[in-house]
């Protein structure tokens, strides 16, 4: 699934490195735990969550991961999104709740499996 | 520092490898794990493999928030050589009373304030054993923690 197509299942907005929208990502993850992120995802280029700070992104480009998508409609602060440009990490927007949001791209073929 | 600590730190400085240091900031959140991500730049550009890379920056990045969260802060310091990525972070933070317990999967001190902001379950020390060839930890007590990890390249 292309990063575009991720904002628009999600009827959300891409508010940095719009540039990398026409990506392929493979898999995704949801977490609010960085804690749990570092230590049991493998390869998912997508990660959903509602906690907002700057460890998001950090943690991101630890994993190695292209694209952090924000639920129920929190907002990075201009601070954040400046991290997020510098790693080259794609961050959306979405109104829907983590459950939705993981449900949405699920069905519509981004799997929690890498490479699959 | 707990004994013993400063000799080893001095044979890392001696040797043959690009080394750098950052100042890990322990009264300020927001900063925390920008010394792993400059790290992480540092060994993209010299141009390690992908997956080296991310087992060495993954465990800085794990010892890191342990500094900012549990020991106020403290000194990251990086050494590059051509076979092997070695990380020291030296804190003199309160120091780790059971280092077997601490490595638990689980185990964890922080407090409902760092879970909020997402880390404290208690994953961090055990995730830096994974990802390294050699970590070593010396602790006291009162004084502080010096962790070095190995990942061979
Ligand atoms: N540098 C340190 N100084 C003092 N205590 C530490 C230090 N690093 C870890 N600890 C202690 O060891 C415990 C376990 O550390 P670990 O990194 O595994 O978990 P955590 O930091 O609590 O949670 P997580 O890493 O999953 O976010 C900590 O809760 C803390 O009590
Ligand atoms: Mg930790």
């Amino acid at each position: 699934m292309k990063i575009s197509e991720i904002a628009s299942i999600l009827n959300g907005t891409i508010l940095c490195c719009e540039e990398i929208s026409g990506e392929e990502v493979f898999s995704a993850c949801g977490s609010d735990m960085m804690s749990d992120v570092l230590a049991y995802v493998k390869n998912q280029a997508v990660l959903l969550t509602g906690l907002v700070n700057p460890q998001v992104i950090r943690t991101a480009e630890m994993m190695d991961m292209k694209c952090v998508v924000f639920v129920r409609n929190k907002a990075p602060s201009d601070e954040i999104l400046a991290i997020a440009r510098q790693s080259g990490i794609a961050v959306i927007k979405t109104a829907y709740r983590m459950y939705e949001a993981c449900g949405m791209l699920y069905a519509g073929g981004l799997t929690g499996k890498a490479g699959e | 520092m707990p004994a013993g600590l400063q000799a080893k730190r001095v044979n890392e400085l001696d040797c043959e490898c690009l080394s750098y240091r950052f100042e890990v900031d322990g009264s300020n959140f927001t900063t925390a794990g920008e010394a792993s991500v400059q790290v992480k730049r540092i060994l993209r550009r010299i141009g390690f493999p992908p997956e080296t890379i991310k087992r060495a920056s993954i465990a800085m990045y794990e010892g890191e928030i342990n500094m900012v969260i549990h020991a106020g802060g403290g000194i990251a310091e990086l050494f590059i050589y051509e076979d092997k990525i070695v990380v020291v972070l030296t804190d003199h933070g309160p120091g780790i009373a059971d280092v077997a317990l601490a490595m638990k999967e689980g185990y964890s001190t922080a407090p409902d304030n760092i879970r909020a902001l997402g880390f404290g379950a208690g994953m961090g020390l055990p995730n830096m054993k994974r990802y390294t060839d050699i970590m070593d930890i010396q602790t006291a007590l009162g004084k502080g923690t010096v962790i070095t990890m190995t990942v061979n390249v």
